[in-house]
């Protein structure tokens, strides 16, 4: 315990960090790059972007995804945009800016070389991107177009209508498929990972399921790389699409690998109510909506039920302007949202059930008329109203926060490698650029980042110390890992018990969300943690999961997906219950100033926790990366 | 509200189809189909049958994975969206729902209403890119590219890879899906270099996978959930005719 990771940060100022470890990292020479095997799990923006561009380079690459093709990945539902220093509206922006608002924004819980890093390649992505042919949005003079963001007050953000993910996903999948077509890349779709292969300590391959056939499959390479995305879905009800999943991940952490904080989650403010027990997924409606929308609820509660056009202005409260008058309705994402919480707990809240607050776009409406608003807003008013059936042009839309992204994940160092040698993890699978709360449009960047430009400079560094080391699935480690993996599908379908899976699920879900959510204490986070062994007993006995192991068999594969989020769901809650502290988008109750803000303690949780297996039940062991604030004063985050 | 489903069961690629029917009785009138059917699905569960298998996953509208016939409808009754985005309040108290899966012969059947597009994946690998490794990229705004070329370009773009206008053309013709991709790529000046290859290229595997020409029915416009225009498909036309030309006399 206590002892400090190594995050392997390269010495020297800043700036100079990553053209210097750029320089002194191995190189593995052209000719020999097709001599290394490396596998990719996940193909949204981090695994599609890496699969692509190690393929350019001439390794040997296997992707796997879960998905019937590459370019369902759900990066493509992300709608707002992507930030990058570009500084075209000349408004003061830079690479120092973009890095000082993120680790500002991640409430000084990420790691400042890292995020130095991101900031630096984001420009390039954004070339990239646009010369890949995505079709950013343009103003008349041909040159690209820019909008505001939150948490920022610059306008740094680009984006391609409300659908910049999908564009961009795009982008990196038509290079995938390239790839594929040139023979470099091998695609595997509609393949799950189910384990990691260890050997002799270092992570040399997976075992994965063939959903149409069932079949259990072995693949070695020289290195792993896990681009899997968030662990959302453990609250059952999130924005993440139904198949998102902790598995590979949590796989990992059960071989070895070291998840970090998990207990950070964001919860994103402008997602549309829950509406009945029914629902499978909420949907988010663009953080973007906020440049132009008003946040507001009833000044009494008596007037929550009203329409709102019956509230006259004055009876009206525009919260976030009122609180956070410089940044108002474009404050940071754990902010607005545990401002609607509070509206609400305070009975102020509208809609069914009293769980929600308006997003008003009356007077922006007034002000640049409905055509306007139309184009920059369209897609997602036609969204809202097929949802809800009420149109956001005529009466304000209701909104709620919700389960959105998750800043933790398995530890890396500066090279994206796990403690687990020859296991690399990108995207929102990692946990390094975030810290305890996630901007807006910065979940693409970073994607991109470690796809396009990080892991094929870093891979080498790994790569180069395993030349004539070739492990292949005739390992005995892989037919080890083969027979856990059918002990463990045949256990599954053996049960037949009475529950489906998904009512297992939502029980998960309904209690991380109480006791783990927005807000969590103690005495909730016990409770959570003293229920949670009782509900995975119940699951291990009377879960029914229909049909056989080889055929195509859904129920299959979200059992085994629910059986992970189980076990991850203790290791959350053990997380915030250790993290004693209010940070970001982990918010503990009792440490909050007498307004409502949340209250650090950088002496104490100054560090990034991350957790070691000890086996199911046991509680898993704390190692700490200890965070080093060169560049940004530790401070408290303020956005008044 | 209380419907009853006619839902094709077939248990997997080499097994005989049938209809199977099946009464659905309260069902919220505010859920959404997919909803609809995960509640089918969880009482199939209990009473110890296998529930019916089905592509899905953002449910949002974007990821392109739900892909049901609906009534005879890709997607259902409504227009430019997709299943996931079908509410229940489409349909009436007490109706029969006709659901199948998107059937092509380019689209063999894998289970029940999943089908198998990844002849949409091969039609890309022919030429649905622009040639530009990681790291040779000139400055964002090195190019300016005009407003309305840019919009046109983001209108095909939107493709969500579906399938709907194979289901839907009596020719189980891709061609809006081809076009939206060559219109896409065609409109921008970096797709310029490899305009000829690209729609040569997409046009052939698109034959060598088994799907159909376009013979002008426009039923590929009124499903498709991204609202991409049958003008694509007058581009792509344009865009093959001047290419083949050129290889010709090259």
């Amino acid at each position: 315990m206590n002892d400090t990771l190594d995050a392997h940060i390269p010495a020297g100022p800043i700036a100079q960090k990553w053209e210097r470890h750029q320089f002194e990292s191995k190189l593995i020479n052209p000719a020999n790059r097709r001599k290394f095997d490396i596998i990719i799990v996940g193909s949204g923006l981090a695994g599609a972007s890496a699969a692509a561009t190690l393929g350019e380079q001439g390794y040997k690459v296997k992707c796997f995804c879960y998905q019937d093709s590459p370019r369902r990945a759900h990066s493509i539902a992300a709608q707002g945009g992507i930030n990058a220093a570009k500084n075209y509206q000349n408004d003061g922006d830079s690479v120092f800016r973009l890095f000082y608002d993120t680790v500002k924004g991640g409430d000084f819980r990420s790691r400042e070389a890292n995020v130095y890093r991101l900031a630096q390649v984001s420009t390039a992505i954004i070339d990239q991107c646009v010369a890949q042919g995505v079709p950013f949005a343009r103003e008349y003079g041909g040159m690209l177009s820019n909008r505001s963001f939150g948490g920022a007050q610059v306008s740094r953000t680009f984006y391609a209508r409300g659908q910049t993910g999908q564009q961009l996903l795009l982008g990196a999948y038509q290079a995938l498929e390239r790839q594929i077509a040139a023979g470099t890349v091998e695609m595997f779709p509609r393949t799950e990972m189910l384990d990691l292969v260890v050997v002799d300590g270092h992570a040399k391959g997976i075992i994965v399921r063939d959903l149409i056939t069932g079949e259990l499959s072995a693949h070695a390479a020289d290195t792993v790389i896990l681009a899997t995305g968030g662990y959302g879905n453990a609250f059952y009800l999130s924005t993440n699409a139904k198949g998102c999943n902790v598995t590979a991940a949590f796989r990992a952490h059960k071989r070895g690998a070291f998840l970090a904080n998990p207990c950070y989650t964001q919860i994103h403010p402008t997602c549309i109510p829950v509406k009945g027990e029914y629902q499978s997924k909420l949907t988010l409606m663009s953080e973007s909506l906020r440049n132009d929308g008003r946040v507001w609820v009833p000044k009494r509660a008596e007037d929550s039920g009203k329409d709102p056009q019956d509230i006259p202005e004055e009876a009206r409260d525009y919260y976030l302007e009122r609180k956070y008058p410089s940044f108002g309705n474009l404050a940071p994402r754990d902010i607005a949202s545990r401002a609607a919480k509070e509206a609400c707990d305070d009975g102020r809240g509208v809609g069914p059930g009293g769980r929600g607050v308006y997003l008003d776009f009356a007077d922006a409406i007034d002000r640049l008329g409905a055509h306007k608003i139309s184009e920059r807003y369209g897609n997602l008013f036609d969204m809202y109203e097929e949802i809800t059936s009420e149109s956001a042009y005529r009466q304000p839309m209701r909104i709620y926060p919700a389960v959105h992204y998750t800043m933790g994940g398995l530890w890396v160092d500066y090279n994206l490698m796990s403690n687990l040698p020859g296991l690399h993890v990108m995207g929102e699978a990692n946990f390094s650029d975030h810290g305890a709360n996630r901007l807006g449009a910065s979940a693409l960047m970073q994607g991109l980042a470690d796809g396009y430009f990080v892991i094929p400079n870093t891979i080498g560094n790994y790569l180069a110390t395993q030349v004539g080391g070739k492990v292949t699935a005739a390992s005995p480690e892989f037919a080890r890992t083969m027979a856990e993996v059918r002990e463990r599908t045949a256990k599954l379908l053996g049960i037949q018990g009475r529950r489906t899976v998904d009512s297992f699920h939502r029980e998960l879900g309904l209690l991380l969300w109480d006791k783990c959510g927005m807000a969590r204490h103690e005495t909730g986070l016990k409770q959570a943690l003293a229920k949670l062994p009782e509900i995975r007993e119940q699951f291990w006995s009377d879960v029914r999961v229909p049909g056989e192991g080889a055929e195509l068999n859904q129920s299959l594969e979200k059992a085994g997906r629910v059986a992970d989020f189980l076990e991850f769901g203790e290791l959350m809650c053990q997380d915030a219950l250790d993290r004693d502290e209010s940070c970001g988008g982990h918010f503990r109750e009792e440490h909050q100033t007498e307004d409502g803000e949340a209250v650090r303690n950088d002496e104490d949780y100054a560090y990034v926790a991350a957790w070691e297996h000890a086996g199911v039940g046991q509680p898993a062991v704390l190692h700490k990366e200890h965070l080093e604030f060169e560049d940004v004063k530790l401070a408290t985050r303020s956005y008044k | 509200m209380n419907i009853r489903l006619k839902v094709w069961r077939q248990k997997n690629a080499r097994a005989a189809g049938q209809f199977v029917e099946y009464d659905a009785p309260d069902i919220p009138r505010e859920c959404s189909f997919l909803e609809m059917l995960d509640i089918v699905n969880e009482r199939l569960t209990e009473k110890g049958e296998e529930p019916i298998a089905f592509d899905h996953d953002c449910r949002e509208g974007i990821c392109g994975s739900c892909n049901l016939s609906i009534d005879g409808l890709a997607h259902g009754p409504e227009t430019g969206i997709t299943t996931c985005q079908l509410y229940m309040r489409s349909f009436g108290e007490g109706d029969t729902i006709l659901i199948e899966p998107f059937r092509a012969r380019a689209f063999p059947l894998v289970k029940d209403l999943i089908v198998d597009r990844s002849a949409f994946d091969r039609v890309i690998q022919a030429g649905g890119y622009i040639s530009a490794h990681t790291g040779a990229a000139p400055d964002g705004n090195a190019t300016p590219i005009g407003k309305p070329n840019a919009d046109s370009a983001m209108e095909a773009a939107a493709c969500i890879g579906c399938g709907a206008c194979v289901a839907a053309c009596p020719n189980a013709s891709p061609m809006l899906f081809v076009g939206a991709k060559v219109s896409h790529l065609g409109l921008l000046p970096q797709g310029g270099p490899e305009r000829t290859r690209r729609v040569l290229g997409m046009v052939r595997q698109m034959d060598a996978e088994g799907f159909g020409n376009c013979s002008n029915h426009y039923e590929c416009e009124a499903v498709c959930p991204a609202e991409i225009p049958a003008t694509v498909i007058t581009r792509l036309n344009r865009e093959f005719a001047a290419a083949s030309f050129k290889e010709s006399v090259a």
